[in-house]
């Protein structure tokens, strides 16, 4: 975007930069112009009903759909009839938990999740509670990953489900998969894994890695919003119970009509995510790896939250110490990021995920979320970067934790008031 | 969420910031809030002779709401005597920044930091 398209200005290079910044591509990512073609002729001309079998508007229809099938199926080395549509990656998490859950609560009655999944993941669980299952939240490590020991100790015979996420929404740390799976189906459990952060992001592969249900999300591959998919193994065969009642689209277990236009979008954007993630990988590290590397260059007290290594390239969740996250994000408009504290929303308290992982409070009220994606350029990195140093800066001159710790006092052995 | 231009003002153009010496004998020194809660605020107030507020400085570690408010009631107290200043009250900075009903506890903490400011002195001189 930058290249090329560069303003001179007082001898110093401008490059066209469109503010703000977006950097929350683990929020949702932009449609891929790719995507959007592709779509467009199934709003009006070949609108019709994939369902309908008695003329060609149907047939068009369930055409495309059956192509965007295969390609989701591609990207993760699936098997077309083992994806099922959905409204997006709660309701495929939604369907598979609570679907597996309860088409065996005869046999097994215990789930084991992590305390770091995903709200909609946890919140079903929570739900499941309720209806007499004894659902097991692991903790994690101080790095984000759960110790596979403990995940040992947590599976039974009676485990109906183990429920992991492959990458983790806010400090995009990558869980051993294939680990877990074989420790689930050692003791007969099924393994469902939550990867709306994974797909198009890193290789996977439901056959190699033992993957039984995946739930995947269109808008986080820069596909639309408001489909998703969920992987369901056929051999062996897991079933689930409907969420859905209806018509018995999608071999029962979602009914409803299917939108072709957005099940064509979906598989748009795992076609193109098969095809470029292994050189977007390399670049998005670069980018990263170049944002982290002029931060720390010019702030000391930050800290990366998650595991160094087992992470995605396009996340990167730093803590600013002695600085409050809310304020930072106020002054840092430029940028689209998301805060670690929940400052912003009514609550005050901040994210649990750090919070899981031993983040202190006061660190994790002042860590800022940063997504980069396919849409990132260097340009906008750089100026994020500056933008980020300048008013940690500010925020630090003005602030009295700051100011005790330049004086040397230690601000753990001070009293502080509870408000 | 959508704040207002005094806030944003005082955000981005704070008043006042900075340190006086704790030690001075005309200084005195509030430091309320605490780091887990992400709110910590010094007010420190230099009193005269005459008992009246001659300057005030802060130092906040806390959301825009927090910065403006102990920004704002550093503007607030110069001039007034103790008991004046004293009078001063968080639904005062609340209306004047429109505070949004989450940030509220901002200007409690301020008027808190002010309170406290105030007793530092009287402790150092023998008043309670």
């Amino acid at each position: 975007m930058a290249d090329g398209n560069s303003d001179q200005i007082g001898g110093e290079v401008r490059p066209n930069i469109q503010l703000p910044i977006y950097l929350d591509y683990q929020a949702t990512t932009p449609l891929d112009p790719r995507v959007l073609d592709a779509m467009m002729p199934y709003f009006t001309g070949k609108f019709g009903n994939p369902h309908s079998r008695s003329h060609s508007y149907g047939w068009d229809a369930e055409e495309a759909v059956e192509a965007a099938r295969e390609q989701v199926a591609k990207l993760i080395n699936a098997d077309p009839r083992e994806i099922i549509f959905t409204s997006g990656a709660t309701e495929s998490n939604n369907l598979a938990i609570k679907g597996a859950a309860l088409f065996n609560k005869d046999r097994r009655n215990e789930i084991v999740t992590v305390v770091t999944e995903h709200k909609c993941v946890l919140d079903t669980c929570r739900h499941l509670e309720q209806e007499g299952f004894k659902v097991t939240y692991l903790p994690v490590k101080q790095n984000g990953l759960i110790d596979l020991d403990e995940l040992r100790a947590a599976v039974t015979d009676k485990t109906v489900l183990v429920s992991v996420m492959a990458v983790n929404n806010e400090i995009g740390v990558i869980q051993p998969i294939a680990e877990i799976a074989k420790i689930a189906h050692e003791k007969g459990a099924l393994f469902h894994t939550d990867c709306a952060q994974a797909v198009g992001k890193i290789p996977l592969d439901v056959g190699a890695m033992g993957i039984d249900l995946m739930s995947i999300s269109g808008h986080k591959i820069y596909g639309p919003k408001g489909i998703g998919a969920l992987y369901v193994r056929r051999k062996p065969r897991v079933r689930l119970v409907a969420q859905m009642n209806g018509g018995g689209q999608e071999r029962g277990m979602r009914s409803g009509t299917l939108s072709p236009a957005l099940c064509v979008g979906i598989g748009e954007a795992c076609r193109i995510a098969r095809e470029e993630m292994a050189a977007e990988a390399v670049r998005l590290d670069a980018l990263a790896h170049r944002f982290y590397d002029k931060v720390k260059a010019k702030l000391p007290d930050v800290f990366l939250n998650g595991d160094e290594t087992q992470r995605i390239p396009g996340n990167l969740n730093l803590s600013f110490a002695y600085v409050e996250g809310e304020s930072l994000i106020m002054g840092i408009k430029d940028l689209a990021v998301s805060s670690g504290s929940a400052c912003t929303s009514a609550s005050l308290e901040p994210s649990y995920v750090l919070r899981a992982l031993g983040v202190e409070e006061e660190l994790a009220h002042t860590s800022i979320r940063f997504g980069f994606g396919r849409f990132t350029t260097e340009a906008e990195i750089d100026y994020a970067a500056e933008t980020i140093i300048g008013r940690v800066s500010k925020l630090r001159e003005m602030s009295p934790l700051w100011e005790m710790v330049q004086e040397g006092i230690d601000i753990k052995s001070i009293q502080w008031a509870d408000h | 969420m959508a704040y207002s231009e005094k806030l944003v003002d005082h955000y981005e153009n704070p008043r006042n910031v900075g340190s006086f010496d704790k030690g001075d004998d005309s200084v005195g020194t509030g430091l309320v809030g605490a780091p887990a809660c992400g709110d910590v605020m010094k007010l420190q107030i230099k009193v005269s002779p005459e008992g009246l507020i001659e300057d005030a400085k802060f130092k906040t570690f806390g959301c825009g709401s927090a910065i403006a408010s102990s920004s704002l009631v550093t503007e607030w107290v110069k001039g007034k005597s103790l008991d004046e200043a004293a009078t001063i009250k968080n639904t005062d900075i609340a209306q004047h920044l429109a505070l949004p009903p989450v940030k509220i506890h901002c200007s409690v903490l301020a008027e808190d930091a002010i309170k406290a400011a105030i007793a530092d002195y009287k402790a150092k001189h023998g008043q309670s």
